[in-house]
């Protein structure tokens, strides 16, 4: 039975859980509504929770675990022999997935009956080209082996869904059953029903750490994968960047530091132009711009920070990076690219401005006026008392900002996708100096390592993930950082 | 300021008056006027730069909405259409339709035998043959007949919008300067001319050599499905995580842990959470890709901090003296949070809901790790099952658009971010308005 069906009747039963549980209540009470321990409505919630969410859980939890226990069990099944020279036996279970989901077309197309794809053997007929037939493509005509798993696959897949189908329609209507029993004048209700929405808003809570638990181990994982393909100390200290495409592994100089080295210069451009731009903006409007000038320009700025970064990216492509090349790189002989380091930066430093300034304006805002009170009356200008008061004071609380824009930076990939190019920094001829060079980022060669075609076995594809580790870390650790000065700054004055 | 107290000041400062500016004030003063000036500066350059990329965007963009189309009336009977269907090569046989038809139209305005009809047909789009054949799938009332608006090829419709010039197609393969003469002349005619573009809207992206058929219909509804599914977990999830941690959560290390992890999210790079989204849920799970499903996943993740942090910030607002009334009424603890505190901060959970979903809306980089990034020629079918159905999203479309080689998609990528924009415009001004409307200061 599809999911989909037994999400409809789990619905159909707990609604009509609520109003028999809820009526029940009424009945079994000697004097209605006013015997009852509980408001009627927590009788017939006290049965909707009692028959959803303990089947919901279960089907949830069989939906992930089964495919990767049919997965194992199936692979398992291949004879060694049955796998090519030159492939691993998950590249043959894609393949034994992609032939079951063909005869699954195939089925509901009416060209094949259940029994003949469950008998079907590669001696008599061209599994192929019958699949074929109703536009299903495979690769190449698959082997006994293979079709044999497929077949295994399928079963086991139809079993486990008639057990799930069994089971979670069980849960449904055992728990029915229960609460509409226990449901009694002086069973206490509100209390079952609240400790169980209680569970439920805690269970919702966790996800956020189930988020950083799946985004690190499924890094570290994949990581560990690519480390045992390639060196580890080649990858950190390694110095050239040139993933080969055809072979695996072979000729592949996988080393970060160009990376990080693109990554760092592009990051510093934008901050120079973001950090003094966004700084002065926020020292405007917080002490001198009168109310109506700060009404206009603050929403004004803060555009920019709502402008997906894909708009940001098309600018830096189609506007920003002709302009430079053409008026700036090209008459200073300085190279003919319109994607660079300098394209890249700028374009991000308009993206982080809003950002600074906005978190500058609230540190500089939190400086107690009696600091700047006492400026004045020392004689100093409003510009000293900026200068020599307000900013010291709240020089932790920018640096703070200024690391986050970092972060922002380093972890910004759609800008530097269009804007600054896919070739590695060259170290030759102080090439990597020339900021009208393009030069690619970490995040540009996750995102090229891990589109199109890719093969999970191929350090070319793993390394994607420890580039993602590598820049988790490092804007981990900024944010971390930023935090504990922003939090340690504030609580000076409050 | 004065040196008044000082003894050691030389006699003249002593004639210093606060009305007469000293050379030394003076240099003070004008460090105080470019002090200000640079603020100014600051806060121009970017409103300046703002300026800059709207209007690039607009200049470059806004000729994607209309199109040169060719105008001729069809007439296709059953036979023909049969005929066509179970030839080999069907587009031969439309397209021989078209160009008879084409011919009809150039006889009607007196300009047969002046023209060459090959030449005339190269400026019709190689998609005017599948949008015949479109028609005539569909159709059951014969013989088909119609006045259709066939698209006019990419590099006429440059011609139009200054992209192509007579010493571009020089150079160019695809077209040639009598062609782009002989475009004028039937433009004269009234035959070729340029109308507003629904095509843009409504049709499905195109293969590379075909911009003038390419479209958002696909990337709009993929977006919008993202959007469902962000709406449907996002909102429930962020609101009951929320509740929890703002009103029942005991001061220890979980909630703790909670809290640390949550922040952290927030600033957790976008394309992290696109490796999350390929080995999690594609590599792990068996989703499929390019599927709305795994996007509106990986979004919802991203979105989460989002919603979380607004919905907190709404709860908070919420004066603790509502929730004291309700528990001295008797109320229990549950029920003072969902009978009163919650519809009070609805407004302010409903602004930050919306505001998660324009900075889902307008991100690009997981989705191109999760293989959104596809030619997506098939509309995804209605939901439930288009949820898993391949289709792509607005911002990825742009980007697919921009590393294709003709400029043509440059004026489609540019268009589709006017449309995202206007999107996001919309958006940002509902949470506003809301705000406004409905929030309450205590």
């Amino acid at each position: 039975m599809p999911v989909l069906w037994i999400l409809l009747i789990i619905l159909v039963l707990s609604v009509a859980g609520y109003v028999i549980g809820r009526q029940r209540a009424i009945q079994v009470s000697p004097d209605g509504a006013r015997g009852l321990h509980s408001l009627p409505n927590y009788y017939g919630w006290n049965v909707v929770l009692a028959t959803a969410v303990p089947s919901l859980l279960v089907m949830a939890v069989w939906l992930i675990v089964s495919p990767i226990m049919i997965d194992g069990r199936v692979s398992d099944l291949i004879p060694d022999d049955a796998i090519a020279e030159g492939t691993t036996r998950s590249l043959v279970m894609e393949d034994v997935r992609r032939l079951a989901a063909g005869f699954e077309v195939a089925i509901s197309e009416g060209k094949l009956t259940e029994d003949q794809a469950a008998n079907i053997r590669t001696d008599f007929t061209n599994v192929r080209a019958r699949l074929g037939e109703i536009g299903f493509a495979l690769g190449s005509e698959p082997s006994q082996a293979v079709v044999n798993a497929a077949q295994q696959y399928r079963a086991s897949a139809s079993s486990s869904r008639i057990w799930m189908t069994i089971l979670v329609l069980g849960l449904a209507a055992a728990g029915f059953g229960y609460a509409y029993s226990r449901t009694k004048p002086e069973f206490r209700a509100r209390n079952v029903v609240e400790t169980g929405v209680l569970a439920l808003l805690i269970l919702a809570s966790t996800i956020a750490i189930l988020t950083t638990l799946g985004i690190v181990l499924s890094m570290i994982f994949e990581t560990i994968n690519f480390f045992q393909a390639y060196d580890w100390r080649r990858f950190l200290l390694g110095t050239e960047w040139s993933p080969s495409f055809s072979g695996r592994g072979g000729g592949s100089e996988l080393g970060i530091l160009p990376l990080l080295w693109g990554t760092l210069y592009i990051s510093v451009i934008a901050l120079l132009v973001s950090v003094p731009i966004g700084l002065y903006a926020a020292i405007y409007m917080s002490e001198y711009a009168s109310n109506r000038f700060r009404s206009i320009a603050k929403p004004l700025l803060e555009i920019l920070a709502g402008i997906p970064t894909i708009v940001y990216g098309l600018f830096a492509l189609i506007t920003v990076g002709p302009l430079l090349r053409d008026y700036f790189a090209e008459p200073l002989g300085l190279g003919n690219s319109s994607s660079s380091v300098l394209t890249a930066g700028l374009v991000m430093g308009v993206m982080l401005i809003p950002f600074v300034s906005s978190l500058s304006d609230d540190i500089i805002n939190a400086v107690p006026q009696a600091m700047r009170d006492g400026s004045f009356g020392l004689g100093a200008t409003h510009s000293e008392t900026i200068r020599k008061v307000v900013i010291p004071a709240a020089l932790p609380g920018i640096v703070g900002a200024v690391l986050l824009a970092a972060s922002r930076a380093i972890g910004e990939t759609m800008i530097v996708v269009m804007g600054a190019g896919a070739a590695a920094a060259q170290w030759a001829d102080g090439k990597f100096i020339n900021p009208f060079e393009a030069m690619t980022t970490v995040t540009v060669k996750i995102v090229s390592q891990l589109t199109g075609d890719t093969d999970f076995g191929s350090p070319e594809t793993l390394v994607a993930f420890a580039l993602g580790l590598t820049l988790f870390v490092f804007t981990l650790g900024l944010n971390v950082l930023a935090l504990y000065i922003v939090r340690k700054y504030r609580e000076q004055y409050e | 300021m004065t040196d008044a107290t000082s003894a050691e000041v030389p006699k003249a400062a002593h004639h210093g008056s606060l009305l007469i500016e000293t050379d030394h004030m003076k240099r003070r003063n004008s460090a105080e006027k470019r002090f200000k000036m640079y603020g100014l500066l600051a806060i121009g350059i970017g409103v300046f730069a703002l300026a800059m990329l709207l209007i690039s965007i607009l200049y470059n963009g806004l000729s994607a909405f209309t199109q040169t189309v060719i105008t001729v009336d069809v007439s296709l009977t059953e036979e023909q259409f049969n005929d066509a269907e179970s030839s080999m090569l069907k587009t031969g046989k439309y397209k021989a339709i078209v160009q008879s038809a084409l011919e009809a139209k150039l006889a009607e305005r007196g300009l047969d035998g002046q023209i060459d009809i090959g030449e005339a047909m190269g400026l019709m789009s190689d998609d005017a043959n599948a949008d015949l054949r479109r028609a005539a799938l569909k159709t059951s009332n014969w013989p088909l007949e119609r006045t259709f608006t066939f698209l006019a090829n990419g590099r006429i419709d440059g011609y139009y919008k200054g992209r192509v010039t007579m010493a571009s197609a020089e150079l160019d393969s695809k077209i040639s300067p009598e062609q782009l003469q002989l475009a004028d002349r039937l433009k004269e005619a009234g035959v070729l001319e340029r109308k507003f573009n629904f095509g843009f809207f409504t049709r499905p992206d195109a293969s590379p050599t075909r911009p003038e058929a390419a479209g958002l219909g696909v990337a709009m509804l993929g977006s919008l499905y993202m959007m469902l599914v962000v709406l449907f977990l996002a909102l429930p999830i962020g609101v009951a995580a929320s509740i929890y941690l703002e009103e029942f959560a005991p001061k220890n290390w979980f909630s703790d842990l909670i809290e640390v992890n949550i922040s952290n999210l927030a600033a957790v790079p976008s394309i992290v959470f696109g490796i999350l989204g390929l080995a999690i849920f594609i590599n792990f799970a068996g989703l499929p890709q390019s599927a709305p499903i795994v996007g509106g996943l990986v979004l919802t993740l991203m979105t989460l901090p989002t919603i979380i942090i607004a919905t907190r910030a709404s709860l908070k607002s919420v004066p603790p003296s509502i929730r004291s009334a309700a528990l001295g009424l008797g109320a229990s603890k549950m029920q003072s949070v969902f009978h009163h505190v919650l519809p009070l901060a609805a407004p302010g959970i409903l602004t930050g809901t919306i505001i998660g979903l324009a900075q889902a809306l307008g991100e690009t980089a997981p989705l191109l790790l999760i293989g959104m990034v596809a030619l997506v020629q098939n509309y995804p079918a209605i939901p439930p099952e288009g949820f898993f159905d391949p289709a792509t999203a607005l911002p990825v479309q742009v980007y697919f658009w921009t590393t294709r080689s003709d400029p043509a998609f440059f004026e489609r990528a540019s268009g589709a971010i006017i449309v995202l924009l206007i999107f996001l415009l919309f958006m940002n001004a509902m949470a506003i308005f809301l705000r406004r409307r409905f929030e309450r200061r205590w």
